[in-house]
C-alpha cells in the first residue's frame, strides 16, 4: 500500500513551473503541467552543482519526454525516470505524486 | 637484380626534391629504381625562406627532406657529386667522381645560378652572391669585419639580400640598374612607393645606376663606379642580378637549348630527347624561364603524370607574387604593366599611409588583368582569384582597391569561385578538391590540411581555405540549423516578428499557433524575453512566470550555492551617503557579502530565496529600485565624474549617464546591455568597450556602438559625431530597438554587428538615414517600454500572491539546511563541500 503524504493544495503549485516541498526531511521538487494535467516529483538536489535547486529550473520536453533543466549548469533530467540527458551515469530520484480532491500527495516509497 | 627501370634525377634542389616526393606517392614507385645526384653538400632545402637562416634557422630547419626519406624509399643519393656527362646514344650518365649509370629515363632539375654581370672587378674578394647556405655563412663571417654593404640588383631577391645585410648591422645600399625596384613586378607608381618605404627603413636605394667598375676603395674595401660618374664605397658587394639556367650538362649532351640558354621543353616537360625531362629553373618553356618555385612544382607534377601515362601538360604558370619584405607588403598580379591592348588602369595612392594600389582591367571593365599592391596587400587573395578565374568584376572595379571606410566588405564570396579555382598554389589544391574533402568528412581546418595539403606550404591561402570550409559546411551535410530549438522551426527574429504582427501576448498562444511540444528552457527564455521587450508586462505575471530563466524567475542572481545576490540600481554609479549607509545597514542585518561591481554599484551576496522580499522591502524604503542585474536587459551606464568635478572634463558625463540609465532601465533585450559615458576623450568610463558608448567632445557627443569587454573584447565602432543630446537619444533608441528586434537569442551587440550584412554602414543607413522607414516605429516602441517601466521588486512585494513563491518549501517555514557559510576576510562566503560535511557532522553530534 502506497503511503501518500499530503503536502498542500494544488493552488500552492506553480503552473508550468516548480516548487519545493519538505517531505520527511527530503527536499522534493514538484512540477505541474496543468494543460496535460500532469504532475511530477523528483529529488530537489542537483547532483552537478550539489545544491538543492532543481525546483527552480525551467521545464518542458525534449522530443516529447518531460524534463527539467537545472538552473545552475543547465543539465536536463527526465521527469519520469530521473535520468540525465547529458550523462547517462547520473540519475536523480523520482517519486510518485498525485492530485486528489485538490490536494497534492507525494509518496517517497518505491 | 630487380627488373625495375632506372630513373636518374639530376639535381636535388627544391624542385628535384618535390619531384621525388611526388614520385614516391605515385604508382611509379614500383616501376623505377631511382638514383639522384646532389651537387651541394646539403640535400634539398627551402631556398625561398633562406633569409630565415639569419634569424636563427639552421640548415636542418630549412631542410625539405624528411629524415630517412632516401633510405625509406630506396633512393640512391650521391651527395656532393654531380653528373657531368650524358651519353644519350648508349644511355649512360657519368658523374664527376666517376660513377657511371645506365639509365632508362632522366629528369634534369639542375636549377639555376645567380647571374654576375661581367663588370671589371667582379671577381674581387668580398664580392659574393646570395644563393646557397654556404653563401650565407660566408656573408655572416664577412659582415663581422665590415661596415657597409651593397647589393647590386633591386629585384625580389636583391631586396631579400639587402634585408640580410641590414640585419647583420651593415649600412646598406641597393644599386639598381633599372629605374625602379622590382622592375618586373612593379609599375612606376608602385616602384616609387616601394622605394620610399625601403628608404624609410634606413636602406639607401640608388636606381638607374649602371655599375661600370669595381676597384679598391678609399674608406671601404671596394669602390663602385657608375656610368653617370657617381661612386659608392662598400665592404661587401652582393650580386643579385637575376638567374641563369644551369644548362651546361644539357648543352654538352646535345639537347636543344633556348636562344638565350635554358633547356628547351614541351608541354610534357620533355626535352629534345624523349627519355629526358627537364623541370624547374633550368628549363625554358615557350621562351620563358620560371624563377619561382610554384611553376617548378607544377612541372614536377606534370612529369610524374606523363610517366604514369597520363595526359597532363604544363601550360605556363601564374607569376603573381606576394611577399612581405622588411615588413613592407608587396604584391604583383598578372599584367601589372598593362601591356594588354586597350587595358584600363585604376590607381589609388595614399601618401599618408604609404599605400599604393593599381588595377589593370580589360577594356570592357569586366576582367581583371593585373594588379600592383604596395603597403597593403590584404586584397591579394581576392584579386588573384578574379584574375585567375576570369570572374566578372563588380560594376565599379575601383571598389576593390579603394579603402573601405567601415566594415563594408568588398571581398569576393568563395561561392563565386569555380571548382577549378586554385586555392593553394604551393600544392595545387583546387576549390573542388577541398569541397570533396569536406564532403568526405574533413570538417576542420586541421583535417583539411592533412587530407589535401592545402595551406601547408607558404600558408598564404589559410584564410581562403577557411572561407571555403565555412561556406561548404553551411551549404552541405553539416546543417547549419537556425531553428531556435525543437519546439519552434523559427529563428528568434522570426518569433519576434510573429509576436509583433499577430500581436501575440503569451507563450502558450505562440506555441499553439507556431510551435509544438511543451517548450524547453531555450524557447521559453527567448520568448519570455521577446514578450518582455515588446509588451513590457510584468515578468512574474502568471502567463510569463514559467518563461523566466534562473535569475529572472526570482528577480535576483543565483550563485553557485543556490543563494542569490541583490543589486539595487545606482544610476550612473551615483549614490548618496545615506544611500550607501542604508545599503550597508541592510547588508549587515542580513549578513550579506558586499562587493563593488564593474558597473559601479554594490552587489550583496548570500541571500536565501526567502530573504529576498524583506531585503527588497528595506531597499525600496531607503529609496532604491531594482538594478535589473538579473535580466538580459540594460544593466548599467558607467561614467566618469565629468565636467562637474574633473579639471579636464568637457561635458557632464554623470548627468547624461543618470538620464540614460533611467531612460532605458528595464529594457529587456536578447542579452545584457551596458553603456559608458566619458566626459572627455581621456575615456575614463571605457565607453568604447560598451554596447553603447558616448564620449563628450568640444563639438558635442560622439556615439560608439557595439563594443564589448568580457570574453571576446570588441572595440566599439564610431557611429556618429558631434551630436546634441536630442539626436543622441534618438539614435540610441533606434539602435537598441533594432538590436532587440533582429539579434539572435543571447547575442550581444558586438556579435550582432559582426554578423550583420552590410555592417556598420547598414546600421547607419537604417538608424541615421532611415532607409527602412522604421524610425517612427523604433522610437515609439522604445517610448512604450519607457512609459510602462516599473520596478519589478516594488510590484512583487506589493503582491501577497507573488510573495508566496519566495519560500524554500511550500509546506514548511524551514530553510535550506544545505546552505552553509564560512568567514573569509571579514565576510561570509559559501562553504565548500568539505566544510559543509564538517558542519553536518558537528550539527548531528
Amino acid at each position: 500500500m502506497t503511503q501518500w503524504i499530503d503536502i498542500g493544495s494544488v493552488d500552492d503549485l506553480q503552473a508550468d513551473s516548480g516548487v519545493c516541498a519538505l517531505v520527511e526531511n527530503t527536499q522534493v521538487a514538484i512540477f505541474y503541467m496543468p494543460k496535460e494535467n500532469a504532475v511530477y516529483a523528483v529529488n530537489n538536489y542537483d547532483p552537478f552543482s550539489k545544491v538543492q535547486v532543481l525546483s527552480r529550473g525551467l521545464i518542458g520536453d525534449i522530443k516529447g519526454v518531460p524534463m527539467v533543466a537545472s538552473p545552475i549548469y543547465k543539465q536536463h533530467f527526465n521527469l519520469e525516470t530521473g535520468e540525465c540527458f547529458e550523462d547517462e551515469t547520473v540519475c536523480i530520484d523520482t517519486y510518485a505524486v498525485r492530485i486528489e480532491n485538490g490536494r497534492v500527495e507525494v509518496s517517497l516509497a518505491e | 637484380m630487380s627488373n625495375k627501370q632506372i630513373l636518374v634525377v639530376i639535381g636535388n634542389g627544391m624542385v628535384g626534391q618535390n619531384f621525388l616526393t611526388s614520385l614516391m606517392v605515385s604508382s611509379l614507385k614500383e616501376t623505377y629504381e631511382v638514383i639522384t645526384f646532389c651537387e651541394e653538400s646539403q640535400v634539398a632545402y627551402d631556398r625561398v625562406h633562406l633569409t630565415e637562416f639569419f634569424s636563427g634557422k639552421t640548415a636542418q630547419d630549412l631542410s625539405l627532406v624528411e629524415e630517412d626519406f632516401f633510405e625509406d624509399n630506396n633512393i640512391t643519393i650521391h651527395i656532393g657529386d654531380k653528373a657531368v656527362a650524358i651519353d644519350r646514344a648508349r644511355k649512360l650518365v657519368t658523374s664527376e667522381k666517376g660513377i657511371t649509370i645506365a639509365y632508362d629515363k632522366i629528369v634534369l632539375a639542375t636549377g639555376s645560378y645567380p647571374f654576375v654581370p661581367p663588370i671589371p672587378g667582379h671577381k674581387r674578394e668580398q664580392c659574393l652572391v646570395y644563393r646557397t647556405i654556404e653563401d650565407l655563412e660566408e656573408i655572416t663571417a664577412l659582415a663581422k669585419k665590415s661596415k657597409v654593404g651593397a647589393v647590386i640588383g633591386g629585384g625580389l631577391l636583391g631586396l631579400e639580400a639587402a634585408k640580410a645585410l641590414k640585419d647583420l648591422g651593415l649600412k646598406t645600399h641597393i644599386v639598381q640598374f633599372a629605374p625602379r625596384l622590382m622592375a618586373v613586378q612593379m609599375d612606376e607608381g608602385g616602384g616609387a612607393m616601394l622605394e620610399k618605404k625601403i628608404e624609410d627603413l634606413g636602406i639607401s636605394v640608388h636606381t638607374s645606376k649602371n655599375t661600370k667598375n669595381i676597384s679598391e676603395g678609399e674608406t671601404c674595401f671596394h669602390k663602385m663606379s657608375f656610368a653617370d660618374g657617381g661612386e659608392l664605397e662598400a665592404d661587401i658587394i652582393l650580386f643579385s642580378a637575376g638567374i641563369r639556367p644551369r644548362d651546361e650538362l644539357a648543352s654538352s649532351s646535345g639537347l636543344a637549348l633556348g636562344a638565350r640558354g635554358g633547356i628547351q621543353i614541351n608541354n610534357q616537360c620533355l626535352t629534345s630527347d624523349p627519355d629526358i625531362f627537364a623541370i624547374g629553373e633550368c628549363a625554358i618553356w615557350n621562351g620563358a624561364i620560371f624563377g619561382l618555385v610554384a611553376p617548378g612544382y607544377a612541372m614536377a607534377r606534370t612529369v610524374v603524370n606523363v610517366l604514369e601515362g597520363g595526359d597532363a601538360e604544363f601550360t605556363g604558370a601564374d607569376m603573381s607574387t606576394k611577399l612581405k619584405l622588411m615588413g613592407v607588403d608587396v604584391a604583383s598580379i598578372g599584367d601589372a604593366h598593362a601591356r594588354t591592348k586597350d587595358a584600363l588602369i585604376y590607381t589609388y595612392q595614399n601618401g599618408a599611409d604609404e599605400v599604393y594600389k593599381r588595377l589593370v582591367v580589360s577594356a570592357d571593365k569586366k576582367q581583371l588583368l593585373g594588379a600592383v599592391l604596395v603597403g597593403d596587400a590584404s586584397g591579394y587573395g581576392t584579386l588573384l582569384q578574379y584574375c585567375l578565374n576570369s570572374i566578372e568584376l563588380p560594376e565599379n572595379p575601383d571598389s576593390l582597391i579603394l579603402p573601405s571606410r567601415s566594415d563594408e566588405s568588398v571581398g569576393l564570396g568563395v561561392d563565386a569561385l569555380p571548382n577549378s579555382a586554385q586555392i593553394c598554389s604551393c600544392h595545387d589544391v583546387t576549390k573542388g578538391k577541398i569541397c570533396s574533402a569536406v564532403e568526405s568528412g574533413c570538417i576542420t581546418i586541421e583535417a583539411l590540411k592533412g587530407e589535401t595539403k592545402a595551406a601547408t606550404g607558404c600558408g598564404g591561402c589559410s584564410a581562403l581555405l577557411k572561407s571555403v570550409l565555412n561556406s561548404e559546411l553551411e551549404k552541405s551535410g553539416i546543417e547549419v540549423n537556425t531553428d531556435i530549438c525543437e519546439h519552434f522551426a523559427h529563428t528568434r527574429q522570426d518569433l519576434y516578428n510573429l509576436v509583433m504582427i499577430e500581436e501575440i501576448k503569451t507563450f502558450d498562444e505562440l506555441l499553439e499557433h507556431h510551435g509544438q511540444g511543451r517548450g524547453c528552457e531555450i524557447c521559453r527564455q527567448a520568448v519570455g524575453s521577446i514578450l518582455a521587450s515588446y509588451w513590457n508586462e510584468y515578468v512574474l505575471e502568471k502567463n510569463h512566470l514559467s518563461l523566466q530563466d534562473t535569475n529572472d524567475t526570482f528577480l535576483a542572481n543565483m550563485q553557485k550555492d543556490g543563494t542569490y545576490s541583490v543589486v539595487p540600481r545606482m544610476a550612473g554609479g551615483e549614490v548618496t551617503p545615506d544611500g550607501l549607509i542604508a545599503v550597508g545597514q541592510i547588508a549587515k542585518k542580513y549578513q550579506l557579502y558586499t562587493k563593488i561591481t564593474g558597473g559601479q554599484r554594490v552587489d550583496l551576496f548570500g541571500a536565501r530565496v526567502d530573504q529576498l522580499p524583506p531585503i527588497w522591502k528595506e531597499l525600496i524604503d531607503a529609496g532604491f529600485e531594482s538594478g535589473h542585474a538579473y535580466g538580459k536587459s540594460l544593466r548599467t551606464v558607467k561614467s566618469c565624474v565629468g565636467s562637474t568635478w574633473c579639471r579636464f572634463g568637457v561635458d557632464d558625463s554623470v548627468g547624461l549617464a543618470v538620464e540614460l540609465e533611467n531612460r532605458y532601465k528595464g529594457l529587456r533585450a536578447p542579452h545584457k546591455i551596458k553603456f559608458g559615458v566619458s566626459g572627455c576623450t581621456r575615456e575614463c568610463a571605457e565607453a568604447q568597450g560598451k554596447d553603447i558608448g558616448i564620449i563628450a567632445t568640444e563639438g558635442g557627443w560622439n556615439l560608439y556602438v557595439c563594443g564589448n569587454g568580457g570574453m571576446k573584447p570588441r572595440h566599439a565602432d564610431l557611429f556618429a559625431t558631434n551630436l546634441d543630446k536630442e539626436t543622441l537619444i534618438k539614435y540610441i533608441d533606434r539602435v537598441l530597438i533594432f538590436y532587440v528586434r533582429t539579434a539572435e537569442r543571447l547575442q550581444r551587440t558586438s556579435v550582432w554587428m559582426e554578423n550583420m550584412e552590410g555592417g556598420l554602414d547598414y546600421l547607419k543607413s537604417v538608424v541615421i538615414e532611415d532607409k527602412l522607414n522604421l524610425s517612427t516605429s523604433l522610437e515609439s516602441q522604445m517610448q512604450h517600454v519607457i512609459d510602462t517601466y516599473r520596478c519589478e521588486w516594488k510590484t512583487t512585494i506589493a503582491s501577497e500572491e507573488k510573495l508566496k513563491r519566495f519560500r524554500h518549501f511550500i509546506n514548511s517555514d524551514k530553510t535550506d539546511e544545505n546552505i552553509v557559510f564560512v568567514e573569509e576576510r571579514g565576510q561570509i562566503r559559501p562553504a565548500d563541500e568539505d566544510e559543509r560535511q564538517h558542519f553536518k557532522l558537528v550539527e548531528e553530534a
